[in-house]
């Protein structure tokens, strides 16, 4: 009861969630300061006090959303969706953006549509599932989450940004895993997807086949689904090689460089080789905040966006980095506890669905720095450097702690 | 249990895999951080080093060089070198095209520097080394358009003497494609300066020193940003100083007396330990236009240069020796017991010796009578020479002038050497004319210096020591060295002492006695022994030679001179007054008491007396 009351004159639900995400953006300035201190002339040497002004903006709408109800929310996002994906449409007309046509600019002011239509999506995935007394458990039932998805799925994949859009993709299999349908179900949805990334070398994917045809008979799927599933991943298997080529140069470039990073170490491999090497070169205790030689003579590539936490890694060490590590886990798992104990079906996918997402941005990221991940550009919550991204992500938890308030 | 309650347990089922996999993915990173961060620490602590640490070779000042009073032939002076850091090769070629004005860069100069560049791309490259005051501040005043360039400070050779003793000397230049591949500089890289000709050469590995290294930092364009002070830092180790045998004073003495507009070559030795007191080639070059790459126009124009300055006339070029090779026969004929000092041939000398069908002529058509070996010696005479040769017959010849080493160079310290010629055996003969193509007349020629033999001066200069002194003949250097003082060829006179001696007075007799060849131009304080010679060449006029030493008992200098073409019909030699005056210079300097009563000042040598003065065939 005493929690009861703490929550209600906050009005914060739980307060340790705000806490949590101040500590981690202010530790983000902290590098991105850091990741400034340079010795070329650099625009990153002021990067810090942008991020400064975005995190007093991004307080401001934490404020306001913290106090919207749940249920105004959820009355709200048809039409937040829609808007979301007009402005995905936007972007592709009259967006800008180095490679891609990613960001919208009014005045002074840019902003990526995808961070708007990621927070629509999990809001519309929410409403569509969150209330359900019982899951769906076949196929064919999850047409319409699956259209919420796919809709800006392709939307961002036409800019194109293949980081942001697989984030749909975990958006749609938290929302599905949270609303209890059932793995194997999430399982045959997903798996034309695994057979167009495996259709490159024709062994691996007949494998995958096998196992797919194999489960299905096992699990006694409806026919009508099996032969659906089958065929999605016959024809994924095919269409992979075309895909392929259609994909953006550097895209290709990054996804091959995550298989063998050596194969161009003054192009696409540079990333990733010059970060094992900040990381590696910082040991245990790290060279000094600030001091990061690879960083300083600018060897680190993008190191106040994609590549913060190579940073961290230069400078800090291993300590910093179980600092950062385990601050990050501590939040995602309170972010997890409020969707788990929320009794609101909506409240607590929306939730789930942010602990999700900031969860898949935390491994990509982190992965991508010390090569176990491919370079997608996705940026570290809290910690990257990004306005935008920021705010989101301070809506986001607003949201949850909206959440745990109705809890 | 309701719906519900099964939705309830269905979901906590599920939040706790979530935060399974939560944690499990926190520490499959952690994991991947420790990997990277203390097992692979030092790995990656190095890589990190590498990739933002530049070595940049501190050029080694090289040592200095001496003569024998301690004078300076060659030194390092501090110079500006400018150089191109790492960088792509468009941002190189941009550079040196801004560059281009400023140090006069040629677009072949800029190709060629591309070219260096691309041999070693992590490295900087030389781009001129010789920097003025004003090229520099032209530079600097410009530095943010040259981001890739370094002005440095950088040794520069200096040669105080110049052209005088640019032979001895030699010169430095940057280190060519050819040498980088030899084994000899396996060591080296490209840009490095290096000895090319004289001393310079030989002793490269001693002048050199060690280049050092120094760390710098460089940013991920290659911009140098700071200094590293590192522990794999090396200081440049000078070189080592050397002092030679040369003697300056000499040297340019030598140079202020050679005949103006001729051109030949003199060369002193100390005949007991075979240092190198003088070693003089005209035209010369100045060392000095070679230091920090010579422009082409000049390098063409000493190349080019019909009188060829390059040319060291003193050990790399061969020239008929002339009467002074008479001393050889007479060595021979002595030896084998086919002559004495006093010894009469059968035919005297009638202008002419007939051999075959065809005269062999004396220098002197009224011809010189009777004469033994001792006058012959003295006046030179043709031939008795021939009839001595035909009496020692071809063979013999052939194979005892191979024994006292004619065939070899002397081994002296200096590049480019080359060996003295003669025919080694009646092969040669055939090989070169054919079994039918020649005669035993070439006996004739061989005995007095001409024909198939080519000697250097410094080769003669070396055979004389030996009959000056009667010692194992000794190796001509010119470094200062107690080992190579110690150091003889394996070939001797095998003359007895008597018979040496017997020769070193004819030679006297060549010099201090009326009539002989040299004698108007002997020094008046010191004995001088030696030998005119003539050289007839396909030149023009016949090259005048002398090899002689002095003073007679107790030799301190061996000396050889030639003037090319010097030695006119109806003039005199101009080798010998040269070698006369350098060999009294010598002793007086060195403080050598005269041998000789000063006799009253002799009539100024006058040039009309043809009949005197040694020409020889």
């Amino acid at each position: 009861m005493k929690r009861e009351r703490a929550l209600a004159i906050h009005g914060l639900g739980d307060p340790t969630l705000l806490g949590g995400a101040l500590l981690l953006a202010v530790l983000g300035i902290g590098m991105i300061w850091s990741a400034g201190q340079i010795d070329l002339p650099s625009a990153v040497t002021g990067a810090w006090r942008r991020q400064l002004a975005w995190l007093v903006i991004a307080i401001v709408a934490f404020a306001i959303v913290v106090r919207v109800p749940m249920r105004w929310l959820e009355w709200a996002t048809p039409w937040i969706y829609a808007f979301a994906i007009f402005l995905l449409l936007a972007v592709l007309v009259v967006g800008g953006g180095p490679n891609t046509r990613s960001w919208l600019r009014f005045g002074g002011f840019s902003f990526q549509p995808a961070e708007l239509a990621k927070l629509a999506t999990i809001l519309l995935l929410a409403r569509m599932l969150g209330g359900r007394k019982e899951p769906q458990a076949r196929l064919f039932e999850l047409w319409r989450p699956v259209a919420a998805v796919v809709v800006p799925f392709l939307l961002v994949m036409a800019q194109p940004d293949l980081g942001s859009a697989l984030i749909f993709v975990v958006i749609l299999i938290s929302a599905l895993f949270w609303a209890r349908v059932p793995l194997f179900t999430i399982f045959m949805l997903v798996s034309p997807g695994v057979s167009l990334i495996l259709g490159f070398s024709a062994p691996v994917w007949g494998v995958w086949f096998v196992i797919v045809v194999l489960g299905l008979y096992l699990r006694r799927s409806y026919m009508v689904e099996a032969v659906a599933v089958a065929l999605a991943n016959l024809a994924a298997g095919a269409l992979a090689t075309p895909l392929w080529n259609r994909l953006a140069p550097y895209q290709q470039r990054r996804l091959l460089v995550f298989l063998d990073p050596e194969v161009d170490p003054r192009g696409a491999g540079w990333h990733l080789i010059q970060s094992k090497v900040a990381i590696g070169s910082g040991g245990v205790t790290g060279q000094g905040f600030g001091l990061g030689p690879q960083k300083r003579l600018a060897f680190l590539p993008e190191q106040h966006t994609d590549f913060i936490f190579s940073v961290v890694g230069e400078e800090l060490g291993l300590i910093g980095v179980l600092v950062f590590l385990l601050l990050l886990a501590w939040f995602l798992r309170r972010v997890l506890r409020v969707a788990t104990e929320s009794s609101h079906g909506f409240g607590s996918t929306v939730a789930f669905c942010f602990f999700a997402v900031w969860f898949a941005h935390l491994v990509i990221n982190i992965g991508m720095t010390v090569g176990l991940m491919p370079v997608t550009g996705l940026p570290l919550p809290f910690i990257s450097y990004g306005g935008s991204f920021l705010l989101t992500t301070f809506v986001g938890v607003a949201l949850v702690c909206r959440v745990a308030y109705e809890t | 249990m309701t719906a519900g309650e099964v939705s309830r347990l269905s979901r906590a089922r599920r939040s706790r895999a979530a935060a399974a996999l939560l944690f499990s993915v926190i520490l499959i990173l952690a994991a991947a951080f420790f990997r990277l961060q203390v097992l692979g620490g030092g790995a990656y602590e190095l890589q990190s080093r590498n990739n933002r640490l530049r070595p940049i070779p501190i050029p080694a000042a090289r040592g200095a060089i001496y003569d024998r009073h301690g004078e300076l032939l060659a030194e390092s002076i501090p110079g500006y070198s400018l150089s191109l850091l790492p960088a792509p090769p468009d941002s190189a070629r941009v550079t040196l095209d801004r560059l281009a004005p400023y140090l006069s860069l040629t677009p072949e100069g800029i190709e060629g520097i591309l070219e260096r560049r691309s041999r070693n791309p992590q490295l900087p490259v030389l781009v001129k080394d010789d920097l003025s005051f004003g090229q520099v501040a032209a530079v600097e005043e410009r530095r943010p358009d040259f981001r890739l360039v370094v002005i440095e400070t950088h040794p520069r050779r200096r040669y105080p003497a110049g052209a005088t003793v640019a032979h001895v000397t030699g010169y430095v230049g940057e280190i060519s494609e050819g040498e980088l591949d030899s084994d000899e500089y396996v060591e080296y890289e490209a840009g490095r300066t290096v000895g090319k000709q004289g001393v310079e050469r030989s002793y490269e590995s001693l002048l050199a020193g060690a280049a050092g290294t120094r760390y710098v930092e460089v940013n991920a364009r290659g911009s140098i940003v700071r200094e590293f002070p590192s522990d794999l830092a090396r200081a440049a180790e000078p070189g080592m100083d050397l002092t030679l045998t040369l003697d300056l004073g000499l040297q340019q003495f030598a140079d202020s007396i050679f005949p103006e507009g001729d051109v030949g070559g003199v060369v002193a030795l100390d005949p007991r330990t075979g240092e190198i007191l003088l070693l003089y080639s005209n035209p010369s070059f100045d060392p000095n236009l070679f230091v920090g790459g010579i422009s082409e126009v000049e390098w063409a124009g000493i190349r080019d240069h019909p009188r060829q300055p390059i040319l060291n006339r003193a050990a790399a070029a061969l020239y008929p020796p002339g009467s002074t090779w008479k001393l050889v026969l007479s060595t021979l004929g002595l030896r084998q017991g086919t002559v004495g000092i006093d010894t009469y041939m059968p035919t005297s000398c009638r202008g002419a010796l007939q051999y075959g069908r065809r005269p062999f002529r004396c220098w002197k058509p009224e011809g010189h009578g009777p004469l033994d070996l001792s006058g012959a010696i003295k006046e030179s005479c043709n031939v008795y020479f021939y009839q001595l040769g035909l009496r020692l017959g071809l063979d013999p010849l052939l194979s005892g002038v191979d024994e006292l080493g004619f065939n070899q160079a002397t081994g002296v310290d200096l590049p480019g050497e080359i060996s003295g010629r003669f025919p080694p055996s009646r092969d040669w003969y055939d090989e070169r004319f054919g079994r039918r193509g020649w005669t035993e007349s070439v006996v004739l020629n061989l005995s007095i210096g001409q024909g198939e033999t080519e000697q250097t001066l410094l080769r003669m200069a070396q055979f004389y020591s030996a009959l000056a002194t009667g010692e194992s003949p000794v190796v001509p250097h010119l470094m200062q060295s107690a080992e190579l003082e110690q150091l003889r060829e394996d070939w001797s006179l095998d003359l007895s002492e008597a018979h040496r001696r017997e020769l070193v007075s004819a030679l006297t007799r060549v010099v201090n006695e009326p009539g002989g060849t040299a004698y108007w131009h002997r020094p008046r304080e010191w004995t001088l022994a030696g030998k005119t010679g003539t050289a007839q060449n396909p030149h023009g006029e016949p090259h005048s030679l002398f090899v002689g030493f002095a003073p007679a008992s107790d030799p301190r200098i061996v000396i050889a001179a030639i003037v090319e073409n010097g030695h006119p019909d109806n003039q005199t030699s101009r080798a010998v007054p040269l070698a006369s005056q350098l060999v009294s210079r010598y002793l007086r300097s060195e403080g050598v008491p005269p041998d000789r009563a000063i006799e009253a000042p002799a009539a100024i040598p006058a040039p009309i007396a043809t009949d005197v003065e040694g020409g020889v065939q």
